[in-house]
């Protein structure tokens, strides 16, 4: 897992109506890491963002119909271990995440020091969240901190990297679809991977556009704390 | 209990009984889910019949009349067919997204395969860190 010549690293990015962006996105990954192949999931949008991603250079995936974003990175793991990729960096696709944290973010996971390596806005030099979000976040990080006794700054990142291992435990069922955060990284430490922090940028979303709008942070609170409260009830053991 | 409650919740099972049973008959209603109907229509009739059982039902589950006995038996039914149908939706939300996922990868591999590409895959230079 160490080696550092034959590794083969996939870059994710599920993006759902994201034409607008999809191709700076795509171009400035490829501008950093340029011999990286970068997998778009496109999640049943209904513009562009599938020719535009793929104009840009990327493979893309396009789902039959919308089905939220944690289905859509599921996708990408599970052709990440069908094509036998060892490595696979996820960002999302409204440029949020800052694609040159990439190699930073990669180098642990390539070192073999840890499974997984969480990009936190935190640790580095990034946009500050809205009051009520930094809120939530600070609840569950409080919460994962008191179940993995690791102190995880950034517990709803989805700026990652991880190795095979990972790749393969999230491919199947056990992987929480619906919202994969803070219930992920508990089920990721219980089944006993390792992980650590990188300090990344991010920015602020310049439409303002959230996946926790409206209801869906009562939604997601609800679902978060539910989801936390059943690992616990879950089989410990990697292959469930 | 009043006769005209015995024979209205007599014909009510017999009712549920006979429509669930002619559900499954024009396979408009798959076997398993007619269990929890047909098993509850068959009970509140036992129970409605013999009388006495149901008494001691409701002094047994503190109830004060009998009909209110046959109420909870009721809500506690549609309880369980709810819950049964949730699980249902579940897992049939899994399948779906298997299958969409599965759909989704496959069509990539056949477009690439098309293309000459080879195994849905495009050959990258080894990156190194």
């Amino acid at each position: 897992m160490n080696s550092t010549n034959n590794t083969r690293s996939l870059v994710l990015v599920p993006a759902y109506n994201e034409a607008a962006r999809i191709g700076s996105v795509v171009e400035g990954i490829k501008h950093i890491v340029p011999g990286m192949p970068v997998l778009v999931i496109n999640d049943g949008s209904k513009d562009a963002t599938s020719s535009v991603a793929r104009t840009s250079g990327a493979i893309v995936i396009t789902h039959p119909f919308n089905m939220g974003y944690g289905v859509a990175i599921q996708t990408g793991y599970k052709y990440a271990l069908a094509n036998n990729y060892d490595y696979l960096i996820q960002l999302d696709a409204d440029g949020q995440h800052d694609p040159s944290c990439i190699p930073a973010l990669l180098a642990p996971v390539v070192k073999g020091e840890v499974d997984v390596a969480i990009g936190s806005r935190f640790l580095g030099n990034s946009y500050r969240p809205p009051f009520a979000r930094r809120m939530g976040m600070a609840l569950f990080r409080r919460i994962v901190f008191l179940v993995t006794g690791k102190f995880v700054t950034d517990t709803t990142s989805g700026y990652q990297a991880f190795n095979r291992n990972v790749i393969r435990f999230f491919s199947t069922d056990i992987f929480p679809v619906d919202y994969p955060d803070a219930d992920m990284l508990i089920t990721l430490h219980r089944a006993g991977f390792r992980m650590t922090e990188v300090p990344v940028r991010m920015f602020e979303n310049s439409e303002g556009k959230s996946m926790h709008g409206g209801f869906k942070p009562i939604y997601y609170m609800f679902k978060m704390l539910l989801s936390i409260s059943v690992t616990f009830m879950r089989d410990k053991r990697k292959n469930q | 209990m009043l006769a005209s409650q015995r024979i209205f919740a007599l014909f009510i099972c017999c009712f549920v009984f006979a429509y669930t049973l002619n559900l499954v008959r024009r396979r408009k209603l798959r076997e398993e889910y007619s269990v929890l109907w047909l098993a509850t229509s068959l009970l509140m009739f036992i129970l409605v019949i013999r009388y006495e059982w149901l008494v001691a039902l409701t002094s047994l589950i503190g109830a004060g009349l009998p009909t209110t006995t046959l109420f909870i038996c009721s809500i506690i039914f549609l309880m369980l067919v709810a819950v049964q149908i949730s699980i249902k939706i579940s897992h049939l939300t899994d399948q779906v997204k298997n299958l969409a996922q599965e759909n989704a990868l496959l069509r990539t591999k056949m477009d690439a395969t098309s293309a000459g590409m080879g195994h849905g895959e495009v050959k990258n230079k080894p990156v190194s860190f």
